[in-house]
């Protein structure tokens, strides 16, 4: 990027006018909101705030929160590019009925998928009573967090990956093949690292809803102490108990977390694409 | 390597894309299927690519029946008309490909892809470019390295979807010349397909012409440009004049004039047709030569380059009539809007029956 010229006369007008309205904004809607968790957090005595945060249920929480937010976005990754495949390629009747159903996690509130899954997964739902039989156990336990997780994320990977693979031309393809190469090394070598970025940017999002995601999964959780509760649920019963400082903490601790993937993402991101761009 | 095709037939709903066509290629020929667009010569060209299967029919590469192969196993070069390289492949690992994908049996070395990959980018001109992306090259830079990567397998034959079309004029041409003298020095058998009649004419050893699923005719550039089989090959070979008129004893009668047909029409009885001329075989003058002459006033004039276009207005005719002349002549006669002129339509092609483009 060239250096920012203030003299530079921009060809668009009105730019002084839109820059300000995006920095107000980006700052009201985001940075002093998340600045009162940081100054909150920092308000506290160091070691109050340190055994806060390295408390052992904390610190199982977090854990928690991580370990299921990876595994659903790594099965979103999988499943996410075969649905968004499956919609770009394919011609079969009930393609635009299928499209619309994978935005209902956008839209449905959380809540009522959590209660969908608590009912569908309980001892005496449809698949929980099967599962009860063979001894899984997916409520009260970290696999349900996954379910619910998988739900909430799955729309991002979809709706990333679907438009730069409707507009990879079939030419591509044609072109590996008739110069011998199988559908596998098609795949391998073309498509793959061209749906990568896109790929890439579906998973983070979905990774990053899943670490905040809260309606959903108190649901299905059970939240059990130590064992199954999530790094949000923690900041609420910091809450309820009136320990505002305690629940900045938390936060805080979760919000670099959060970043710190962002970034790192997004490095990965810019040194995946510096090479052909 | 030859290529036979044989009753070859392809249907679409709706339309028949390919019409039993059969045709030969020789080894080391450089063929051009000309046609208007939706004439079926790119259905063609990938059927014998294998990227589309014909309903009927066989395509023979040296000997060998490969019509039902898919792409993959035919060893066919081909050319996009919109490049289709691999974006995130620098130019380099873009001729590479083929070779890399290959068994790990006939793979080649590393050295001798390395090697390959530099011949085929040097043949192009394009080694300056190895490590550049296709993002970063022109059309025709891009076009030349679609090339070389379809050479790097060795193909049997190359197949070019036109290959140029996408390209700006001088590039084109630019290309179009280069594209012959490769063929001359590396002779692989090629059919590249166009709906530009000039490129044709000017780059293949044989033209075919096709319309509507079906050939209308093949042969030597110069052939079908002086004895098109019939009004469409005429028709679509350049621009035309067209007459209607009344054909008897080997004369047709266009407006009040009875021109000689033509030798090669051959024609007795009495039958209505169409007469062609092209606009450069029209006669102009500024005196009557003939008492076949017609008589009409210069309505517009164009600076065409080294050509100079003249719309005629006749009483004969109710179209205006087109004609070229050189610069020179036009310079000559100091023609200028408004003047009367003779016009001369002795090199009348004339094809029987009604015809549509």
């Amino acid at each position: 990027m060239p250096p920012f010229n203030r003299n530079k006369r921009h060809i668009l007008p009105g730019f002084g006018l839109s820059m300000g309205y995006t920095v107000f904004y980006l700052s009201a809607i985001v940075i002093v909101p998340l600045a009162t968790i940081v100054i909150g957090a920092f308000r506290m005595d160091p070691q109050a705030f340190f055994a806060t945060v390295t408390s052992p249920r904390v610190l199982a929480s977090y854990r928690l929160s991580i370990s299921t937010a990876v595994f659903a976005a790594l099965f979103n990754a999988l499943f996410g590019f075969l649905a968004a495949w499956t919609l770009v390629r394919y011609r079969f009747p009930g393609r635009r009925v299928l499209d619309a159903l994978v935005d209902l996690p956008f839209a449905l509130p959380t809540a009522v998928a959590g209660i969908c899954f608590a009912t569908l997964y309980s001892p005496v739902g449809w698949i929980g009573h099967y599962l009860d039989k063979t001894g899984i156990q997916v409520i009260n336990a970290p696999s349900g967090i996954v379910i619910a997780l998988i739900f909430i994320g799955f729309p991002f990977v979809v709706r990333t990956v679907q438009p730069v693979l409707a507009e990879l031309e079939p030419e591509i393809e044609e072109s590996a093949q008739s110069l011998g190469a199988t559908r596998w090394q098609t795949f391998r070598r073309i498509l793959l690292p061209h749906l990568f970025p896109a790929l890439l940017t579906g998973v983070t999002l979905s990774f990053a809803r899943a670490i905040g995601e809260y309606g959903s999964v108190i649901f299905i959780a059970g939240n059990l102490p130590l064992k199954t509760e999530i790094a949000p649920l923690m900041i609420m019963s910091k809450l309820d108990q009136f320990d505002y400082d305690g629940a900045s903490a938390v936060a805080f601790v979760l919000l670099l977390i959060s970043f710190s993937m962002l970034l790192v993402l997004n490095a990965v991101q810019r040194w995946q694409q510096k090479s052909y761009r | 390597m030859s290529i036979e095709i044989k009753n070859v037939t392809k249907k679409y709903p709706g339309y028949t894309a390919l019409d039993d066509i059969t045709l030969n290629v020789q080894t080391g020929e450089l063929v051009a299927l000309l046609g208007p667009s939706g004439c079926g010569k790119t259905t063609l060209l990938r059927i014998i690519a294998g990227l589309e299967t014909a309903d009927a029919g066989s395509v023979i590469l040296e000997d060998r029946d490969t019509t039902n192969l898919p792409a993959r196993e035919k060893n066919v070069g081909f050319v996009f008309q919109h490049y289709a390289l691999f974006r995130r492949l620098d130019v380099f690992e873009n001729v590479a490909f083929g070779l890399r994908v290959r068994p790990s049996g006939s793979r080649p070395s590393k050295s001798e892809i390395r090697d390959r990959v530099e011949y085929l980018l040097k043949l192009v001109q394009m080694d300056w470019a190895m490590k550049r992306y296709p993002s970063q090259l022109s059309g025709g830079q891009r076009q030349r390295v679609a090339l070389a990567r379809a050479l790097a397998v060795n193909p049997k034959v190359l197949l070019l979807d036109e290959p140029f079309s996408a390209l700006d004029a001088k590039v084109r041409q630019e290309l179009r010349r280069w594209l012959r003298k490769l063929h001359d020095d590396i002779h692989v058998t090629s059919i590249f397909v166009t709906h530009d009649q000039e490129e044709a004419l000017e780059l293949a050893d044989r033209i075919v012409v096709i319309n509507k699923g079906r050939i209308e005719q093949q042969g030597a550039p110069q052939e079908v440009y002086d004895h098109p089989a019939n009004a469409f090959v005429y028709n679509f070979l350049g621009n035309v004049n067209v007459f209607h008129g009344r054909v008897k004893d080997g004369k047709v009668l266009v407006g009040d004039k009875l021109i000689e047909a033509g030798p090669a029409s051959g024609i007795h009885g009495a039958f209505d047709g169409q007469a062609f001329i092209r606009p450069h075989e029209i006669g102009i003058s500024r005196i009557r030569s003939s008492a076949n002459d017609l008589s009409g006033f210069i309505r517009d004039i164009r600076l065409m380059g080294g050509q100079i276009g003249l719309e005629l207005e006749t009483k004969a005719f109710e179209k205006p009539i087109e004609a070229e002349i050189p610069r020179e002549a036009w310079r000559n006669l100091q023609l200028s809007k408004g003047d009367e002129v003779f016009i001369t339509l002795d090199r009348v092609k004339v094809f029987t029956g009604d015809y549509e483009i």
